[in-house]
């Protein structure tokens, strides 16, 4: 092997995969908070909502997790357009990812819900509240507790899954290290240095996850 | 202009869908023998393999697969093999799908009561014995359902593979694309063609975990 590494396009370029982590990292925000969100409506809807919408969501559910997410992607990004939606690449992206998040995440709250035993239900409404208070002040905290660790990984697995942006011009980490490649062909040094920060974000977004665990759960802050 | 039909489109996503059971094929097989070996690493005696298994699941569960494509793709290149788009889709699909098998797996023999390690060591059997004839047994039942439902990630993965630029169900979503001005349709139909291989393996892991509990709450 006569290769020689060459690392010093990282000062040249540094601006872009800053750009790109910055753009990862926003990604990955709208991502978790607003595909927990629709995870959670989701869930509640299978779990305990009205009869007619349970087949609508189980049917979102079914195709989203059993689909790539690059084709999600693209059907979003190129088909819709013919429908007369034009999205920029970002917004693109970022409805992708709220959409897969919500998928995946409301099978695992809902297995939250479905595991909170039925006391806490009756106790809910003998203190005369109404089935969405009851589900908002006593199931939804304990249920999301018990599954965090799941979402959590599945969280982080939606973020490494975001690499694939890049294909529909998203300027994310993938993008600038494809951009780098490009322009130095130093292509295994690029993609070198963006698996290792991508590394680096899936530990620290693991982290991040595990402290806003303990801050939204107060049983578990009390202990 | 040439008008495409239905068919048409249909009937070239349908050629190409081939290659995409091919591939999840080899990569599930191939993935499945090396994720055994890491099964053996990660519950072995000897601290330096088990954290030797650890920080490889731990590498490729925690960087994006198509960076891991990247890599096999170009980093391949250094050692002066030509490498052709079929061989590193194939290596980093294995590697990558043996890293979560493994770790699956890992699970379920830790899940095997710890009184049948010891039953089966004071019958003198070796570890590998015991391995063979008492744990993976008990554990290969645990295992079936995550791991059907595992085939379902790497059937989805291989559409990563497009963009190093192997021609599957993907890249002739894009190629046919290209040809007919029609993405809605064609990428509609390409998202179908993975329901339809995707859906029947999520069902059956799904039946299959229930059929399991059922077998364990009457032990």
């Amino acid at each position: 092997m006569n290769y020689q590494f060459e690392f010093g396009w990282l000062v040249e370029y540094y601006p872009q995969i800053v750009k790109g982590i910055a753009i990862t990292i926003q990604l990955i925000a709208v991502g978790a908070v607003a595909g927990i969100a629709l995870g959670t409506v989701c869930a509640w809807v299978r779990a305990l909502g009205p009869a007619w919408a349970k087949p609508v969501v189980a049917a979102y559910v079914e195709l989203i997790r059993n689909t790539p997410f690059l084709i999600q992607l693209f059907f979003i990004f190129f088909g819709l357009p013919s429908l007369g939606l034009k999205l920029s690449e970002l917004q693109a992206a970022n409805i992708a990812m709220v959409v897969n998040l919500g998928a995946y995440s409301s099978e695992i709250i809902r297995a939250g819900i479905q595991a909170t035993p039925k006391g806490q239900f009756e106790a809910g409404a003998s203190l005369a509240m109404t089935p969405f208070e009851t589900f908002r002040h006593v199931v939804l905290i304990p249920s999301l507790e018990r599954i965090w660790p799941a979402l959590s990984s599945q969280v982080v697995i939606v973020m490494l899954g975001s690499a694939v942006v890049s294909q529909i011009a998203a300027e994310d980490l993938t993008f600038a290290a494809n951009f780098i490649q490009s322009r130095t062909f130093r292509a295994f040094e690029a993609y070198m240095v963006s698996t290792a920060v991508y590394l680096l974000l899936a530990i620290l977004l693991r982290q991040v996850l595990g402290t806003v665990g303990w801050l939204i759960f107060p049983r578990r802050a009390a202990r | 202009m040439i008008e495409f039909t239905i068919w048409d489109i249909l009937r070239n996503l349908l050629l190409a869908t081939r290659w995409t059971i091919l591939l999840s094929l080899v990569s599930f097989v191939g993935g499945g023998l090396v994720g055994l070996v890491l099964l053996f690493l990660r519950i072995s005696k000897r601290k330096w393999l088990r954290a030797l298994a650890k920080y490889y699941i731990e590498l490729f569960q925690g960087t994006p697969l198509l960076m891991q494509l990247f890599i096999a793709f170009f980093g391949l290149g250094l050692f002066g093999i030509d490498v052709p788009a079929w061989l590193a889709a194939g290596l980093a699909l294995i590697l990558w799908s043996a890293a979560f098998l493994g770790e699956i797996w890992r699970g379920c023999v830790e899940a095997i009561a710890k009184g049948q390690w010891e039953a089966s060591a004071s019958l003198a059997m070796g570890r590998l014995q015991q391995m063979r004839y008492v744990i993976l047994p008990q554990a290969m039942r645990i295992a079936v359902p995550p791991t059907v439902g595992f085939s379902v990630q790497v059937i989805k993965g291989t559409a990563l593979t497009s963009i190093i630029g192997f021609v599957e169900l993907s890249k002739a979503g894009t190629v046919v694309t290209n040809a007919t001005f029609q993405p809605f349709t064609v990428y509609g139909l390409v998202a179908l063609i993975y329901f339809a291989l995707c859906w029947p393996l999520s069902k059956s892991s799904q039946i299959l975990e229930r059929k399991l509990n059922v077998a364990h709450r009457n032990h």
